[in-house]
């Protein structure tokens, strides 16, 4: 059927009343077409940040980098320094005292394991499974979202959330450690120094890079969140999936299925500060987390779209 | 209205089904075969006992659910195919409201409005205030909707399916929850609605609801169309009306009844109802009196549509399985 017939039928089956200039009941559907997936995206969007439960999972993150730094600042204070006791803590502590700009590496290396894939599997987790347990789904497909674009519109929305995330642990940990510790010149893991400035910019290259390397977990719990019709079981579900996942990373029996882990290369941004920098596991991290991306990304779509909404 | 002629020549049915039928995984049947028609201008109640399979019907009208076989058109295009150009039109309130409790109302109807790809952002903050007048939700419109009570929240899932100007509303059970109030004002809305020439498919178990309203009805028990027509046709051909004698002299009152011919006589107190014969009824009476039996009123009184449907569905209480 053309657009043509369509509009026709449209205009000629529906009460004239509610709109008098047919000129812009016409232009309408054209117009929204341009706009349509930012509409939705930007609704999506809203609704998660404007949840209690999304700012008190940022607000966990963000206050993470401060106790650190405040203990580092307490433990230091006496002019003894850290780590000397042998090696104990996430790595870069000891780096903190000297340059307050490790203090972001340090908590993104803290936050990395647990903190910030947690908070992603309650986001991506929640994302469909929530909607359907509180009975909005089904008001939003006979809208009507269509499945593919509300999915989309969810996806994007989890990404937003990842670099959020991130960029929470990263701002926090810059204005802590900008506040109790030295700054200036940054002597990378090679042994070079580089300008503020561009230490700067690698705290920015390794930020997004964790973000990204959340992205297989936040296709992972999209996926689970198209499965069930309880947003708690979803978020519990991938959140449960991910300790299970860190658990079998550390056994080292397993060694043979540890590459294709989606954690298994997530410490890998510290190579972002060699001097050049290592390029071999970021490149792996990012194909694992393309390739997880793939695969979820397409089961939560071919389970969504093909799936009765009961709920 | 000239453009609902020229549709109607073309597709008189705004909702058809074809031997639509649904079997949930878990095996049970909840819709067999079902053919519908719905035709465009009506106001149709759709009725049937609990888990009678209404539920069903509306998801997959809806496309939010597969059919196991056969299928349905809406608007003239197939479902759930032509969802994107079907559903537009079309405004829903599906097994009651469901909102974001931590949105106010007015922030939910911007929410599902934006859902909507063909939904003009431009007009959209007019047209959610519009809607919340509809269903005399101005008032509360900024109030979290979480602390709604059951009928307001009925009212902004109302709302919602008439964000847009609509051809159809599918409404399931749309005055659940309602005070006397709330129930008169959606009646005359329904009709209000229905005068704008918008088809009106309502699903409910209120019968002197259905009555009020409706042009025409369907009746489904176990996942089954039992018969569908206007709803004055359904009170005539369902059940004829009955007979009615208020008298003191019941006993000597049954006897003439009888001898001519009144059937299934049930005496009640002071009054006696039966079916009555194809004769005059005037004759009827005349009989009374000349037996000497005083009358104090006598009369046929119409089938309600309860009646019928009792009549169609049975009188169980309990939920078939
Ligand atoms: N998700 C489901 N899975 C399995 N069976 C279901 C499901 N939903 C409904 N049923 C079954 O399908 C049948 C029809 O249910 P439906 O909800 O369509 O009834 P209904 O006519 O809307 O009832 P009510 O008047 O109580 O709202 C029932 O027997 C019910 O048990
Ligand atoms: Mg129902």
């Amino acid at each position: 059927m053309s657009r043509a017939e369509l509009t026709e039928e449209r205009a000629s089956g529906r009460p004239g009343a509610e709109r008098p200039d047919g000129a812009a009941a016409a232009g309408a559907p054209a117009r929204s077409r341009a706009v349509w997936s930012l509409g939705l995206f930007r609704s999506e969007l809203t609704i998660t940040f404007r949840r209690w439960r999304t700012l008190a999972l940022l607000a966990v993150l963000a206050a993470v980098p401060i106790l650190v730094g405040v203990a580092v600042r307490i433990e230091t204070s006496d002019g003894g320094s850290i780590g000397s006791g042998g090696g104990e803590g996430p790595a870069f502590i000891s780096q903190i005292t000297n340059n307050g700009l490790f203090l972001v590496f340090t908590s993104l290396a803290a936050t990395l394991p647990f903190f910030l894939p947690m908070s992603i599997g309650v986001i991506a987790g929640d994302s469909v499974a929530g909607e359907a347990s509180a009975g909005t789904l089904r008001y939003l497909l006979v809208a009507p979202s269509g499945r593919t674009r509300l999915l989309l519109a969810k996806f994007t929305t989890v990404l937003v959330f990842c670099l959020a995330a991130t960029l929470t642990v990263a701002v926090s940990a810059l204005i802590t450690g900008a506040l109790l510790f030295p700054t200036g010149e940054v002597t990378l893991l090679s042994g070079t120094a580089i300008p503020f400035s561009e230490g700067l910019l690698r705290c920015l290259a390794v930020a997004v890079l964790v973000a990204v390397s959340l992205l297989g977990l936040a296709a992972l719990g999209l996926f689970i969140s198209t499965l069930t019709n309880s947003g708690i079981a979803a978020m519990a579900a991938t959140v449960g999936l991910l300790i299970t996942v860190q658990i079998v990373n550390t056994i080292p029996q397993l060694h043979a299925v540890h590459p294709f882990l989606f954690p298994h290369y997530w410490l890998s941004f510290a190579d972002v500060l060699r001097d050049p920098v290592y390029w071999d596991d970021i490149l792996k991290n990012l194909g694992v987390q393309a390739l997880y991306t793939a695969v979820f990304g397409s089961a939560a779509w071919a389970r969504f779209t093909g799936r009765d909404i009961t709920a | 209205m000239a453009g609902q002629t020229a549709a109607s020549t073309t597709d008189s049915a705004v909702i058809s089904t074809r031997g639509l039928t649904k079997r949930y995984r878990g095996g049970q049947l909840a819709v067999d075969a079902l053919d519908l028609s719905v035709p465009r201008g009506s106001v149709f109640g759709f009725l049937g006992p609990n888990g009678s399979g209404k539920t069903t019907t509306i998801r997959m009208l809806l496309g939010l659910i597969e059919p196991t076989e056969g299928g349905a058109v809406l608007l003239g295009e197939p479902m759930p195919r032509a969802a994107r150009h079907v559903l537009p039109r079309v405004g829903a309130l599906i097994e009651g409201p469901a909102l974001y409790g931590f949105l106010s109302g007015r922030d939910n109807l911007l929410r599902y409005d934006a859902a909507d790809p063909t939904a003009d952002p431009a007009t959209r903050t007019a047209r959610v205030g519009h809607a919340l007048e509809r269903v005399g939700l101005a008032a509360a419109g900024s109030k979290k909707a979480r602390a709604y009570s059951l009928g307001m929240k009925q009212r902004l899932g109302l709302a919602a399916a008439l964000l847009q100007p609509r051809e159809l509303l599918v409404l399931d059970e749309p005055t659940n929850g309602l005070d006397p109030q709330g129930m008169r004002e959606i009646r005359s809305l329904v009709r209000e609605l229905a005068g704008d020439g918008i088809t009106v498919f309502l699903s409910s178990h209120l019968l002197d609801e259905i009555e009020q309203v409706c042009t025409h009805t369907a009746v489904m028990n176990r996942g089954r169309l039992i018969t569908q027509g206007t709803v004055a046709e359904m009170s005539a051909a369902g059940a004829r009306g009955k007979l009615a004698v208020t008298t003191p002299d019941t006993a000597e009152a049954a006897r003439v009844l009888k001898e001519r011919g009144v059937t299934d006589l049930v005496t009640e107190g002071d009054e006696i109802t039966g079916d009555p014969p194809a004769a005059d009824l005037a004759e009827l009476n005349a009989a009374l009196v000349e037996a000497g039996v005083r009358v104090r009123a006598f009369g046929v009184k119409r089938a309600s549509l309860e009646d019928v449907f009792v009549q169609l569905t049975g009188e169980g209480f309990d939920v078939a399985g």
